[in-house]
């Protein structure tokens, strides 16, 4: 076993992606991930990669699309109101299939909002986020050591499928210190075979074009109805998710991320009170993990979302359990973070007094 | 028959849509020439910009990509940075580059990023129908300044080269015409240094070419040269805003 | 067992690396640990804090808002901190900067002249070690010896010197009680 070492989360992100074989960086700082820039600055230089602070979000994410459309694999970062500014690039490299790693450390919004963790990305995350019809990959680590080992599962999956990939954090998991296990296997960046699509020149072979429109006439709907079949190889084979004591629960917290370490803990003191409580954690929020909510809504009678948000991850749970069981819901919207005793009241709530 | 006249292997053999006399296919064939010249074809990569040439990545027989309006510098910084062995040029319109994508020219220049951007002025946006570009000449009618542009309430036209002269990165700047003989053989020249100054690893180029568009501006062919030599050429002057080269020596 | 701590006061007071010192000595003796820190434009000019959790088990939220232990190094940060403080818990306070007395009867309070004692080892910025010295004596929840192994891992770049003057101070600090 390596030695585990203390690192901020923001740090972790960017050994991770170090050690899955990326050489490009591209971003713009801001609150609460400026940890990943400069340290890619400094990383950067010491192993002969790219890092370029650029203009604008706006620029950095079209500077991925460039790194990317060349063959490589090239990540940006940012948070919520730089992740809004980069949904254009994403709609157009989405389009034009090509894989990125895009990490959202989540901040609350809307607006400026301010600078503290929030998850109230998630629809902008999982649902395309920009124009047109497009899905992209969406994980969500909850620990430093997540947050180091998902770059590389981020490209694996980004690559096979040729569609961007985000890696949804929030500022609570970039901002904390936590001992991460660094992996001593390293993705050789040289070792990453050369794609049939990647742009390099045409020389002994035929010119290619990256591009993300067609205007012929029933051109675009052919090839989005194609790319729909790439999301249904998804959605098929990809669901991530963990369950924790689910298996005799009259209650299952829902939640990702910073939510689902502190619903842990609450699910913790509900057992302790003799509830019989589970937690189920989406790894990935899209594709949403709904072979499981499907199966469980059979057995399970309660839901219990919790997010930092208003609630949204609730349509997902809602659509996935198909209204054969009760859905409820605690949120903290713009910056709060729920405490353990705070989640384990809504369980009270919904299961009675003490068992 | 013997061939004495033909497309440049530098062009595919894909029908150009552009309108007569547009200045675009002018400037198409000069890149398309000089591609095969310089003998940079196979490891070239192009970028199509939004609007009238948004086609270009069928029309220039290299590796291309199209990108979001105005974002060609950042994608061909992502391009060159990763593959530095490549020669990477940006093709974009007055829309494209002087409107949408002001951020991303002004800080790849001030980088002195080592690519070649192709900047095509005909002070109207074409592919959208006739609006006005900010390059459009005070007074000039579009469909969105019918009677003219009135510099009271929609401002002034932007000078590219003027403005990217004042900083300090760029290593060539120069802006020319495509509307005499002369001014396209003075283009080619322009655009020759551009590609070499790249090859040569000596940064970020651009060549600003004053282009017609005939139906944009409601004129024939043959008006709309005349107009572009002595309205446009008046507003924005022909000549060299940066040459590095000429410190160096 | 679950302790929650917070380490207050200004900027260039050691804040920051008294956390992170703590959560090294936390994983150095194999428990799980979290260090957050108080980030951003909370930060500017003002109070710097940050929260610890040790623990035997997996740490589930980094947040603290009701710590077993406080380490307080300034005036704003005791009327902050304070009454935040679980009953039954520990207060520690920098008596040389602080001339308020803490008012809670339900929890361990223990003034420390943590600026004089730094003063007299030759530097007043190394309070925070000496205040952490008195936090492991009391509260027996971390060795002296990992906080020494701990501070070698925060100040990877120090001298030698500087680090055997950390290593006093904590040592002055674990022998005030």
């Amino acid at each position: 076993m390596a030695e585990k070492k203390l690192m901020y989360g923001n740090h972790a992100i960017v050994e991770g992606v170090i050690a899955a074989g990326c050489r490009f960086f591209a971003g713009y700082p801001i609150t609460p991930q400026n940890e990943i820039p400069e340290l890619m600055s400094i990383r950067m230089n010491e192993i002969g990669g790219v890092f370029v602070q650029t203009g604008s979000e706006v620029a950095a994410i079209n500077m991925l699309f460039g790194a990317a459309a060349a063959g490589k694999r090239a990540m940006t970062s940012s948070s919520s109101p730089g992740i809004s500014l980069m949904q254009e690039g994403i709609s157009y490299i989405a389009g034009a299939d090509i894989p990125v790693l895009v990490v959202n450390v989540v901040r609350g919004g809307p607006g400026l909002g301010n600078i503290a963790p929030a998850q109230s990305d998630y629809y902008q995350a999982t649902r395309g986020g920009g124009h047109g019809d497009y899905f992209t990959i969406t994980l969500a680590p909850n620990s430093a050591q997540e947050l180091f080992e998902f770059p590389r599962l981020a490209f694996e999956l980004a690559e096979k499928y040729r569609n961007p990939a985000l890696i949804l954090a929030d500022g609570l998991l970039g901002q904390m210190m936590e001992p991460v296990e660094l992996s001593d296997e390293l993705v050789d960046p040289n070792s990453l075979a050369e794609n049939e699509w990647a742009l390099s020149g045409c020389k002994g072979r035929e010119r290619r074009i990256v591009r993300s429109y067609d205007l012929r006439p029933g051109k675009l709907e052919e090839w989005n109805l194609r790319r729909i079949e790439k999301y249904e190889k998804i959605k098929k084979n990809e669901q991530r998710f963990e369950a924790t004591d689910c298996d005799d629960a009259d209650l299952v917290i829902v939640a990702y991320g910073t939510c689902a370490r502190v619903s842990d803990a609450a699910k913790k003191l509900a057992r302790d009170k003799g509830f019989k409580v589970g937690l189920l954690r989406p790894i990935t929020l899209w594709p949403f993990p709904t072979d499981v909510f499907a199966d469980m809504s059979k057995r399970i009678e309660n839901f219990l979302v919790v997010e930092m948000s208003c609630g949204q991850m609730i349509d997902d749970v809602k659509l996935a359990t198909e209204h054969r069981s009760k859905i409820h819901f605690h949120g903290r919207p713009g910056g709060g973070v729920p405490t353990p005793s705070e989640v384990y009241k809504e369980i009270e709530k919904v299961l009675g007094g003490a068992q | 028959m013997k061939k004495i006249f033909g497309r440049p292997a530098g062009l595919t053999e894909t029908l150009q849509r552009y309108c007569p006399g547009c200045g675009h296919g002018i400037v198409h064939r000069i890149i398309g020439e000089l591609l095969v010249k310089l003998d940079i074809r196979e490891r070239t990569i192009g970028i199509a910009p939004v609007g009238c040439s948004v086609f270009a990545d069928e029309y220039f027989n290299c590796d291309m990509i199209q990108p979001p309006h105005g974002r060609g510098p950042a994608v061909a910084t992502g391009l060159k940075r990763t593959r530095p062995e490549c020669i990477v040029f940006s093709y974009q319109g007055d829309g494209d580059l002087a409107a949408m994508g002001t951020s991303e020219i002004i800080h790849a220049a001030a980088r002195n990023e080592n690519i070649t951007v192709i900047f095509i002025n005909n002070a109207i946006f074409g592919m959208t129908g006739g609006q006005m570009a900010p390059t459009t000449l005070p007074g000039m009618k579009s469909t969105t300044s019918v009677k003219g542009r009135d510099i009271e309430k929609q401002g002034y036209p932007i000078r590219v080269c003027e403005m990217l002269a004042s900083l300090d990165g760029p290593y060539y700047l120069e802006r020319c015409a495509v509307d005499t003989p002369k001014n396209v053989i003075r283009s080619e020249k322009a655009l020759k240094t551009a590609f070499m100054n790249q090859i040569n690893n000596k940064g970020f180029s651009l060549v600003e070419i004053l282009s017609m568009c005939p139906t944009g501006w409601g004129q024939t062919p043959v008006q709309a040269k005349k107009w572009l030599g002595e309205a446009m050429v008046q507003y924005y002057p022909l000549g060299v805003y940066r040459d590095r080269s000429k410190e160096e020596k | 067992m679950t302790k929650e701590i917070i380490v207050s006061g200004f900027g260039g007071q050691g804040v920051v690396s008294s956390g992170i010192i703590l959560a090294y000595a936390g994983l150095i003796e194999d428990k799980h640990v979290t260090f957050f820190p108080s980030y951003g434009a909370e930060m500017r000019g003002g109070t710097a804090n940050c929260s610890i959790v040790v623990s035997n088990e997996p740490v589930a939220s980094p947040i603290v808002s009701n710590p077993d232990i406080v380490i307080i190094m300034n005036e704003p940060s005791l009327t902050r901190f304070e009454p935040t403080v679980k009953p039954n818990g520990l207060l520690l306070y920098n008596k040389t900067l602080i001339k308020s007395k803490p008012a809670r009867t339900d929890i361990t309070i223990i003034p420390v002249d943590a600026n004089i004692i730094a003063e007299g080892l030759g530097q007043s910025r190394i309070a925070n070690m000496v205040m952490l010295g008195v936090m492991a004596k009391k509260t027996g929840l971390l060795k002296l010896e990992t906080l020494k192994e701990a501070q070698r891992k925060r100040f990877i770049k120090a001298n030698k010197e500087q680090l055997t003057l950390n290593d006093k101070a904590l040592e002055k600090g674990y022998g005030l009680l």
